[in-house]
């Protein structure tokens, strides 16, 4: 079976060429069923995959498929690896993708593009996939480059809208700062291990100092492609402009999949980053401060899509908090159910814009509660879930970064577990405006309120479960689980933890630390309830007044402006003065000035030619004379 | 005798195509005519041995009492670039179908014509029958351009003739004083790589060379001809410029620059090298707030070249590698992109990215090939743009981690004004011009085909196209680092 | 014949020097000074009979017939360029009626 992985990227490919090819003719089922039929397909291999290297002593598998560059010394294959951590990460990506292919069937049944949408969807579980698979840092960089245009073209979906292209835009540009970053870090690799394959290079790694500069360097490097593709600090703003894309692209790509390919490329990398400490720590501090930074922006958002991609951004904080600390499992844990869970609430979301003829301000929602209870009853259980109350999975996964956390520094914590006060209110907040109370929007959009049909909450449904019952393969030895997912990734994480030592926080302060998150948690949420379902406190509208905080968040920090002003309009003008005044005036203005030197002479040195005989003649004699005379002191 | 027979080849179908004066059958009779060739090249390549270095030679007396012979041969880093000049050509000739230019015969006789000139470039052995090739490609070029060019083609075309050929003057006093050293005053080129000349007068010599090709790829600063000469120039005059003809510069840099002067290039490469890596960020920022298309592009092209040109003086095996696999990349994706911005003007009839938008609506098939050529332009992977700016930028890490850094902007730089042209024209509303705006068909839509699966072929399959220069490439660096190094000149 | 050449030798050669050197001068200066053209064409005369003189002279003190037949070419040339440029004086003077010289600028620039 594992020989067959190739299989698992092919069949979306196929999916791609057959709906990008026939997108003219072929009828809407046809299209929808073979796109979904290609990841269910994708899955199913990966399923078989999993449970054999489940099963399997080796634990690692590398399956080469054809020499793609050979220059000299640098080879690069175009293989794939299998081991644990690739195979969870097949299962989620195929498996979340396959129902967001269903849902997308109804969700997107009444576009125009609707062939067009599956083909790029297909492309992206494509590039996504090579991006898991690739056993080499190049390979990788193929899935993680193409992920980001298939990003760009899906946020870009309905490109007539000036500001949606922008949006697509940005994302693709801001993802490109970081992939340079990502590029020089494998040449940086090349040149210190003398190969881009991941089983050449963290061996040698392994081998190596804790601590040294080229190693700091890489890991650096590596983290800067990182904050691009998972939107962190200071590469974020582009993820909440993403959410101009089509709800199912925002819930496969910017929450469950593509965003997290950033803690994946450090959870696969994990020996160069213990290795470097200091750069472990630049992660979790930019990580947390992410994380803090999006939730005070989300508490105050009114487009329900804004508020659960600052939540995305937010919870990539935390993941790389996880990953700062050294809770590679953590982290990745959270990957898994953040998956679970913001899919599911991305999904909820778009069923209520749906239902709202198009309307994503929750202003104009609320009291949705009886008229869309698939949905309601949904995301009540996503919203749970990323609150982390247990024992629905969020609580597992973050707890078990959180707990980390306390053990590297107590502060980092403290911070960790506001900012999950944070999460459980703006989660509430949005539950809360968008379900309870009384409908605010139109009478028009009130008569057409229904809800989704079962391609859509089908998908929702089975999230739900697996945002409840998702943390229990993470369930932590103080609750008399056995972490089965710490077992399974052991052979990934093992030489990072032979070098940090295994976790020795006691049970007790594990309780301790457990009981305060879910108070935190409780007692925002109580908050939200008071606020917004009992008070029926609604956000003011955009003309009116508000608190200075509360204007410095909805705002954004006016981060977006403060780029504008520092980047954007300086290169700008930078621009304009290469092209006016360096290039048009002074280089160009030289090189002409050549040529109009050249004739400018030619017109000083005609009036010579006087026409006038008798100077013609005195100067033939000057010159004669001039001749005899040098003659004769030369001889 | 293969040689002879591809040189001369296209020569004999100016003379045949020329007589169709103004039947617009020209164009057929020039683009079956160019096909032979294509066809030719690839007979060539089949009996080709990439490890056998120059092959087909032929040889034989022609100016003796100059000192020149007629000497010529292919080798792997020849290989590409006839390969590149015989399979654009083609394409050049078709993408220009659309278009009734007045006196067809004239028009693709001189395209024929310059394409002989570029092959003589790419293939000669000697270097006055190099310089003979160099000037014979000009000539076409210049009335191509000067006669059925824009409103102020006159103007810009003789800034462009005289830049470039005053270039050329200067290295030809390099070539004649190289061959006033040799010890039979000969042209040859092995009799120049012999040659130990001291430092200064290496020095001199890669100055009057590097002039010449510094003007012809451009590099910062000498590029100032390109834009304007770009945009006046008629589609396929600009596509022969863009996509073969500044590959003279870079090849003649390989071949002709560095071997022939190795301590003149240990003395100057590194200046040569920051020009270069300045002239992409300069010339990217300056595509950043251009309005008008084709200079947009034109600009672009100077960043892509700087980079190539920095890939040769890094002077290790990945940036001469990747500037080979780039040429080739750069020829194709420029051709591509000035045909897309053709089919654009010729529907609008504006240059002006502000009064588009919307087309992509309009031209579904257009807007993703125009998509699949601009990605392969900014080095996605799985173009054929990634693999040679892959190599290009690691070969510039082995040198300086900065260079590359610096050199790297290009990926960001690139998708900014790449991107940025692709919204302006495809995405937003329709304007009323582009309401209209019809998708492609016929001889556009095999074209663009074409391009598109070259570009995404090479993106996933360079291993052949590598292969096939990586032996003469590595050879012709150990030669050149043996010399540096001081050792008495080997055998080459 | 060997008298002639016999009184020839009999003054130093020095002296036909400075006679042909002060004749040839004079043809100079009368080409310079001078405006209308006969004269000028007249003071080249000067210049090539002062050349001629020296020829002869030195044609005889080296006993060398070469110098000799050198003044009959310059003799013949000087009468072809008298009969051209005398010619090329009148369609002038018919033109312009004028033989100044500065008359004659319009070729310039």
């Amino acid at each position: 079976m594992i020989n067959l992985v190739w299989l698992i990227p092919l069949f979306p490919l196929i999916g791609f060429l057959i709906n990008g090819l026939g997108r003219s003719f072929l009828p809407k089922g046809a299209v929808g069923f073979i796109g979904s039929l290609t990841v269910f397909l994708s899955f199913a291999v990966s399923l078989g995959i999993f449970f054999e290297l489940n099963g399997s002593v080796t634990k690692s598998f590398t399956i080469q498929l054809f020499d793609w560059i050979q220059v000299g010394n640098l080879s690069i294959p175009f293989s794939f690896q299998v081991d644990p951590l690739s195979s969870l990460m097949l299962l989620i990506v195929t498996g979340i993708g396959f129902l967001i292919h269903v849902y997308s069937i109804g969700y997107m049944h009444h576009d125009t593009g609707f062939a067009k949408f599956f083909s790029y969807l297909n492309l992206f579980v494509f590039f996504m996939l090579l991006l898991v698979l690739g056993s080499n840092y190049v390979v990788m960089f193929i899935g993680w480059e193409g992920v980001g245009l298939c990003s760009y073209l899906l946020i870009g979906f309905w490109f007539s809208n000036p500001a949606y292209a922008s949006a697509a835009k940005k994302a693709f540009v801001m993802n490109r700062i970081g992939d340079l970053g990502f590029l020089i870090a494998i040449f940086l690799i090349f040149n210190t291990f003398n190969s881009v394959e991941f089983a050449k290079v963290f061996p040698q790694a392994a081998s190596l100092t804790a601590g040294s500069d080229v190693i700091t360097l890489i890991t650096i490097l590596l983290f800067v492609g990182a904050t691009g593709k998972s939107a962190q600090i200071p590469l974020f703003t582009w993820l909440p402009d993403a959410m101009a894309g089509p709800t199912p692209v925002s819930a496969l790509i910017h929450a469950a999949t593509m965003v997290t390919a950033g803690i994946y490329m450090i959870a696969r990398s994990n020996i160069l980053f213990t290795l470097a400490p200091f750069t472990l720590d630049i992660i979790a501090v930019v990580g947390l401060a992410t994380a803090i930074l999006a939730a005070l922006i989300a508490i105050t958002q009114t487009d329900i899509k804004k508020v659960l991609a600052y939540s995305t951004v937010s919870q990539l904080g935390y993941m790389f908090l996880g990953l700062g600390v050294g809770a590679y499992t953590g982290a990745f844990f959270h990957v898994i159910t953040h998956a679970f869970f913001k899919a599911l609430l991305f999904l909820g979301a778009g069923s209520v814009i749906h239902a709202v003829s198009n309307e994503q301000d929750m202003r104009s929602m609320g009291g949705l509660k009886s008229k869309l209870p698939v949905t309601f009853y949904t995301m009540l259980m996503g919203t749970i879930a990323i609150s982390g109350l247990p024992p629905f999975s969020g609580f597992f996964s973050k707890d078990e970064i959180l707990a980390h956390a306390y053990e590297h520094s107590k502060l980092l914590w403290l911070i960790g577990v506001i900012g999950a006060m944070f999460t459980a209110f703006y989660m509430f907040r949005m539950l809360f405006l968008t379900f309870f109370g009384k409908f605010r929007g139109t009478t028009e959009q009130q008569a057409h309120l229904h809800e989704s049909p079962a391609s859509m909450t089908f998908p929702l449904i089975v999230l739900a479960v697996l945002s409840i019952i998702g943390g229990f393969i993470g369930v932590p030895e103080a609750l008399h689980g056995n972490h089965w997912l710490a077992g399974f990734l052991e052979p990934v994480f093992s030489a990072s933890e032979q070098r940090t030592g295994a976790s020795h926080l006691d049970h007790s302060t594990e309780y301790i630390l457990m009981t305060v998150s879910v108070i935190a948690a409780v007692v925002a949420s109580f908050i939200a309830y008071l606020r917004y379902a009992r008070n029926n406190h609604v956000p003011v509208p955009d003309t009116a007044e508000r608190t200075a905080f509360a204007n410095v968040s909805y705002n954004k920090f006016y981060i977006d402006e403060i780029y504008d002003a520092l980047i954007t309009k300086p290169l700008n003008i930078l621009s304009g003065f290469f092209y006016r005044i360096v290039d048009k005036t002074f280089i160009d203005g030289f090189v002409n000035g050549l040529g109009r030197a050249t004739a400018e002479a030619g017109k000083g040195l005609r009036l010579l030619q006087t026409g006038n005989i008798g100077f013609y003649i005195f100067i033939m004699i000057a010159g004669i004379v001039a001749l005899l005379v040098y003659g004769f002191y030369n001889i | 005798m293969e040689i002879l027979l591809l040189i001369f080849l296209p020569l004999a179908g100016a003379i045949i195509v020329s007589l169709f004066g103004k039947h617009q059958q020209a164009k057929t009779a020039a683009f079956i005519w160019s096909l032979l060739s294509l066809g030719f090249t690839g007979y060539l390549l089949d009996g080709f041995d990439p490890a056998a270095g120059t092959q087909f030679t032929v040889d034989f007396p022609w100016l003796l009492s100059l000192g020149s012979r007629f000497n010529a041969g292919i080798d792997g880093i020849s290989m590409l670039l006839v390969l590149l000049t015989n399979a654009l050509v083609p394409l050049i000739i078709l993408a220009s179908f659309s278009h009734n230019y007045k006196s067809p015969g004239a028009f693709y006789g001189l395209i024929l014509f310059m394409q002989s000139g570029l092959l003589l470039v790419f293939t000669a052995l000697d270097a006055f029958l190099f310089y003979v090739g160099w000037e014979i490609a000009l000539i076409p070029i210049y009335f191509i351009c000067a006669i059925w060019g824009g409103s102020n083609r006159i103007k810009v075309n003789i800034k462009f003739f005289i830049y470039t050929f005053a270039g050329s003057l200067i290295m030809l006093l390099g070539i004649i004083y190289m061959a006033q050293q040799t010890p039979d005053k000969t042209f040859d080129l092995l009799g120049f790589y012999q040659l130990s000349l001291s430092t200064s007068e290496q020095s001199w010599v890669f100055l009057a060379f590097f002039m010449a090709f510094a003007i012809k790829m451009p590099i910062f600063p000498f590029h100032t001809w390109q834009p304007d000469t770009y945009t006046e120039s008629p589609t396929a005059g600009t596509m022969l410029l863009s996509g073969i003809m500044l590959k003279m510069g870079t090849y003649g840099a390989i071949r002709w620059l560095i071997p022939v002067a190795p301590l003149g290039f240990a003395q100057w490469g590194q200046t040569a090298l920051t020009l270069a890596v300045i002239g992409i960020v300069y010339a990217s920022l300056i595509a950043f707030t251009q309005k008008d298309i084709k200079r947009l592009v034109a600009y672009s092209s100077i960043a892509h070249v700087g980079l190539i040109a920095a890939g040769i003086f890094v002077w290790n095996l990945q940036g001469l590698q990747g500037a080979m696999i780039q040429m080739l990349n750069h020829g194709l994706n420029v051709f591509g992109l000035f045909f897309v911005l053709d089919i654009i003007i010729r529907r609008l009839g504006t240059r002006d990215m502000d009064k588009m938008g919307g087309i992509a609506k309009m031209a579904p098939k257009f807007s993703i090939t125009f998509l699949i050529i601009l990605l392969g332009t900014v080095a996605l992977p799985l173009t054929n743009g990634f693999i040679g700016e892959f190599l290009l930028l690691m070969g510039l890490y082995n040198y300086n981690i900065w260079a590359s850094a610096i050199a790297g902007l290009t990926i960001i730089l690139g998708a900014v004004y790449m991107l940025r042209m692709y919204q302006r024209i495809m995405f937003g509303p329709s304007a009323d011009n582009t309401l209209t705006f019809a998708d492609i068909a016929g001889t556009e839509k095999v074209v663009l085909f074409v391009v598109c699966a070259l570009i995404l072929f090479i993106g996933v399959y360079p291993k052949p196209l590598l292969a096939i220069s990586e032996t003469s490439t590595r050879e012709l660096i150990d030669f050149v680092n043996g010399k540096i190094a001081g050792g008495s000149p080997t055998n080459y | 014949m060997e008298a002639v050449t016999q009184s020839i030798q009999g003054v130093p050669l020095n002296h036909y020097i400075l006679l042909s050197a002060i004749i040839f001068s004079i043809g100079v200066m009368g080409v310079l000074i001078r405006r209308n053209a006969i004269i000028i064409f007249m003071s080249i005369e000067l210049m090539l009979n002062a050349v001629n003189l020296l020829f002869t002279a030195f044609s005889a003190h080296r006993g060398d017939a070469a110098g000799q037949v050198f003044v009959f070419f310059v003799m013949a040339l000087a009468a072809a360029e008298v009969a051209i440029g005398l010619a090329i004086i009148v369609m002038i003077y018919r033109n312009t009626n004028s033989t100044d010289i500065n008359v004659l600028n319009r070729l310039k620039w």
